[in-house]
């Protein structure tokens, strides 16, 4: 049967890939070529996700090889629980954000956009579930490369912006970059096994490159993964995409790193403490500043990218949990971090596309992407507020929805106690339930924020006063992924089986068996959870009977104003920040022009904060003007001339070609005459 | 078979120190036509018994190369008004004593190149360089786009020859497929050229520096 679920996944990727291309024959205003490619791409994510979740369920494996597509080679596909568990989040979003993109992007009004964008779109989510696939090193190199170069497509979409074009080429620069090491890293192992395969390395086999396949991928992966030092492109190239391609770039591109790094460690068995500490410690870092950023951006698309950084933070401190369990031979440790990472993996696809989803329903309805120009969305568009209001629930970890059981599973792990390990490895562990605790507590500060500001009070600006909501092509799939976040947070039995496959997959090729059923409160959790709803749900209701929630204000006589505030009055988004960005300033370094007042009768100020990146400004960019500078004499050699180019071409061939000949004998010999 | 085939590599030496001198752009778009007619012989030549692939590929060689590329640049040639000169930036005599030199060189290189098994003639390797050499030549030192178009014909001709080297190892499959990448090229070129007259009103590849960053 596993073979029939297979074929039903490579069909949906052939109709995903394909999806956009029936559209380019619709040109101009008529549409339909739209449609086809959402329609193309419900039915694989239907096909897709289904044929994936049975997959998981079955929890078997299989190898399909295809010789003779490249000379002298095969190509190896592989699936098993652990790559259906990410096909499925594959296909869900995509699905979800085509859908989405019917009422966001429509082909009438972006005329210019909207075919290519289609057409790319399909491609990158069909080379994501191939990179699931992939058993050997050019079937995911070329998987790898096809879904990066769409991705560039996609962030530059509206390239008719300056800031656009430059996220595109930033985040091009960076996936090269990731590219190139994993050229590396599949080199090396093909050093050490001799196969293009994905086998493990047999672990008496050389340290140094073991070491060094570990470093490359951490490089590699963690670039695409948006690691805290490596996520210099994430913010500008989330912040500058539309918002369901931003949807699908957060919430399932980002995880095809982790996949990979994933399936590498597992070519790696045996790995030593030190690795699973340098991903946790990684991971709390990307967690904890990843979030301290998303409170002072003003951005909303931003915003959310920063909490990308965050959520990759914490599935890496599962991961790391994972490893130094396996190192240490603690496989309550492997086990809960594990499915701490694996779990937050689909829940952030589900809860960040619901964000991003949402964050484009008032960007359309709006039309402005600065938090300071909005609020008083939540009686314009109910719908779109309740479910951005359900995702940042989530995205904060707060019980009854999904993040809060792939966070407990991780601090389970963390808490777990040691059993042979030293305090050394243990003390660590600890750090990650701490650094969790801290991250977790300013995303709940920055959804406070950014909720707050958006939805709440009265409207900052005319755009948001005249927004209204947006209709049923957007809200649907908010409301199915909405509803998906409700369901694994409210009855998280219905994810244990395909978790306890995928961590099963893993952490068995790590020598390692734990049964997760047994290992966390199940059912607890669901009673807790659904108590949780019904308690409030009971207290609203009887605060609803007695006329609590009926306010009734009383206001003295002569109150200067301060009775009804206006809306030049209420907190803004930098200010409700500014305590905890205050705090923070050691790493955030906020830039702050003017503001300060004197006098009883002050004449107006402008104030301006922002917290520039502190990679991409303050370090890369300075580095790369440097290096124009630097490098201007080199100009001299790029005139633009196609037949000097030609030369330096033939001249350096000719060169290598002379290295073959022994000139200097030769002349020897002449001169010897 | 062996003499034949040498005399042959030997006219399309000759052929090569023809197009550095032609200063008429239809010279040289029919001896750029002639080389790849007489390259496109030679397989057949060399194979031991004439089966029918062979001579597909040798009939499609010499369609394209003498055939259908010569008609579209004569057709570019024509509709885009270029002048019939070939407009050198160095001199004709400079070009093809700098061919003669690298003709020299590639008869040395060839005697160094470190080739596994025995080549049907030894002068398949400095012809096939030698040939490479000069479109090379032709690319860097002409200055009209169409010219350009010849120089990578001529390149491609010379990795022809060197594939002859390794005949029974390429499969006919990828020489047709290096055709169609040739011939799919020049018509693309052809149309630019054609698009880049009419927008420029000029052929020169000199003023596309403009382009530059």
């Amino acid at each position: 049967m596993i073979r029939l679920w297979m074929n039903l996944i490579l069909l949906a990727v052939v109709l995903s890939g394909l999806s956009g291309a029936w559209g380019l024959l619709s040109t101009g205003g008529r549409a339909w070529g739209q449609w086809v490619a959402s329609a193309c791409m419900a039915v694989a994510g239907v096909m897709g996700a289904g044929a994936g979740l049975v997959a998981l369920a079955e929890n078997k494996t299989v190898v399909m090889q295809y010789p003779g597509v490249l000379p002298g080679m095969a190509m190896h596909l592989k699936l098993d629980a652990l790559a259906a568990f990410f096909l499925v989040l594959v296909f869900v979003v995509g699905a979800a954000s085509s859908i989405y993109g019917l009422g966001y992007w429509p082909q009438r009004r972006r005329r210019r956009t909207a075919r290519k964008l289609q057409l790319v779109y399909g491609l990158m989510i069909a080379a994501m579930a191939m990179v699931t696939l992939a058993a050997d090193a050019v079937v995911f190199l070329t998987a790898w490369e096809v879904m990066a170069v769409a991705g560039f497509f996609l962030i530059s979409t509206e390239d008719e912006r300056a800031d656009t074009r430059q996220a595109g080429w930033v985040y091009l620069v960076a996936t090269h970059v990731g590219t190139l090491s994993l050229f590396g890293v599949f080199a090396l192992m093909h050093v050490a096994t001799h196969s293009y395969e994905l086998v493990a390395i047999p672990p008496a086999d050389g340290a140094v490159v073991r070491l060094s396949i570990f470093l490359l991928a951490l490089l590699g992966f963690g670039i695409k993964a948006g690691l805290m030092p490596l996520h210099f492109w994430l913010p500008g190239a989330h912040g500058n995409a539309p918002s369901h391609v931003s949807a699908t770039l957060s919430g399932v591109l980002l995880k095809m790193g982790i996949y990979g790094l994933l399936r590498i460690l597992m070519c790696l068995p045996q790995p030593p403490a030190a690795w699973g500490v340098v991903v946790l410690l990684l991971g709390a870092s990307s967690a904890v500043l990843g979030v301290a950023f998303a409170l002072g951006q003003h951005d909303i698309k931003r915003l959310l990218a920063y909490h990308s950084i965050e959520n990759i933070g914490i599935i890496l401190i599962g991961l790391g949990v994972a490893l130094i369990g396996v190192a240490d031979r603690h496989p309550m440790w492997v086990v809960l971090g594990m499915a701490g990472c694996l779990l937050h993996v689909w829940n952030h696809g589900l809860f960040k596309s619901l964000l991003f989803l949402g964050a484009g329903s008032v960007i359309s309805a709006t039309g402005s992407r600065k938090v300071d120009e909005l609020g008083g969305l939540a009686r314009r568009m109910p719908w779109t507020a309740g479910l951005f209001l359900l995702g940042a629930w989530a995205i904060c970890g707060l019980p009854p929805l999904n993040g809060f059981i792939s966070e407990l599973l991780v601090y389970l792990g963390a808490l777990e106690p040691a059993t042979h390990a030293g305090v050394g490895a243990w003390a660590v562990i600890s750090l990650a339930a701490v650094a969790l605790a801290v991250a977790g507590a300013l995303a709940l500060a920055c959804f406070v924020k950014a909720y707050g500001a958006v939805f709440l009070g009265m409207p900052r600006s005319r755009k948001a006063l005249q927004a209204s909501e947006v209709g049923r092509a957007m809200l649907g799939p908010m409301v199915v992924l909405g509803g998906m976040c409700l369901v694994i947070g409210l009855f998280p039995m219905v994810v244990l089986t395909p978790l306890e496959h995928a961590v099963g997959v893993w952490s068995r090729q790590m020598g390692s068996a734990e049964r997760l059923a047994t290992a966390v409160p199940w059912r607890m959790l669901s009673i807790a959870a659904l108590a949780l709803v019904a308690g409030v749900g009971l207290i609203w209701l009887v605060m609803r009977r007695t006329g609590a929630m009926r306010t009734r204000r009383a206001e003295p006589t002569w109150g200067c104003g301060y009775a009804q505030g206006t809306a030049r009055m209420q907190y803004t988004a930098s200010s409700l920040a500014q305590m905890l960005v205050g705090m923070l300033r050691w790493v955030l370094l906020p830039v702050q022009q003017g503001g300060a007042t004197a006098g009883l009768f002050a004449e107006s100020k402008r104030f301006h904060s922002e917290v520039p990146d502190l990679v991409t400004d303050r370090m890369l960019f300075r580095f790369w003007r440097w290096m124009q500078l630097r490098l201007r004499p080199m100009r001299r050699v790029q005139q633009g001339s196609i037949q000097r180019y030609l030369l330096y071409i033939l001249l350096v061939l000719f060169g290598l070609l002379l290295t073959l000949v022994p000139v200097w004998t030769m002349v020897r010999r002449m001169l010897a005459l | 078979m062996t003499g034949t085939i040498n005399s042959l590599l030997v006219v399309v030496l000759l052929v090569n120190l023809f197009m550095l001198g032609a200063s008429r752009m239809r010279g040289l778009i029919h001896a750029a036509a002639a080389q790849g007619v007489i390259l496109s012989f030679m397989p057949l030549l060399l194979a031991a018994r004439l089966d029918w692939i062979a001579v597909v590929v040798a009939s499609v060689t010499i369609g394209l190369k003498g055939l259908i590329i010569p008609r579209i640049l004569h057709k570019a040639l024509r509709d885009a008004k270029i002048k019939r000169e070939v407009e050198p930036m160095i001199g004709f005599l400079p070009t093809m004593l700098l061919g003669a030199l690298g003709t020299v060189l590639s008869l040395v290189l060839a005697a160094h190149l470190p080739v596994v098994g025995h080549p049907v003639s030894n002068l398949v390797i400095p012809v096939s360089l030698s040939t490479i050499l000069t479109g090379f030549l032709l690319l860097t030192t002409r200055v009209k786009a169409i010219t350009q178009v010849i120089g990578y014909l001529i390149l491609e001709n010379g990795i022809y020859i060197f594939g002859m080297l390794l005949l029974a190892a390429v499969p006919f499959l990828v020489e047709l497929g290096i055709l169609l990448d040739l011939f799919v090229g020049i018509f693309v070129v052809s149309i630019i050229i054609h698009h880049i007259n009419q927008t420029f009103s000029s052929m020169d590849t000199r003023q596309l520096t403009a382009l530059r960053e």
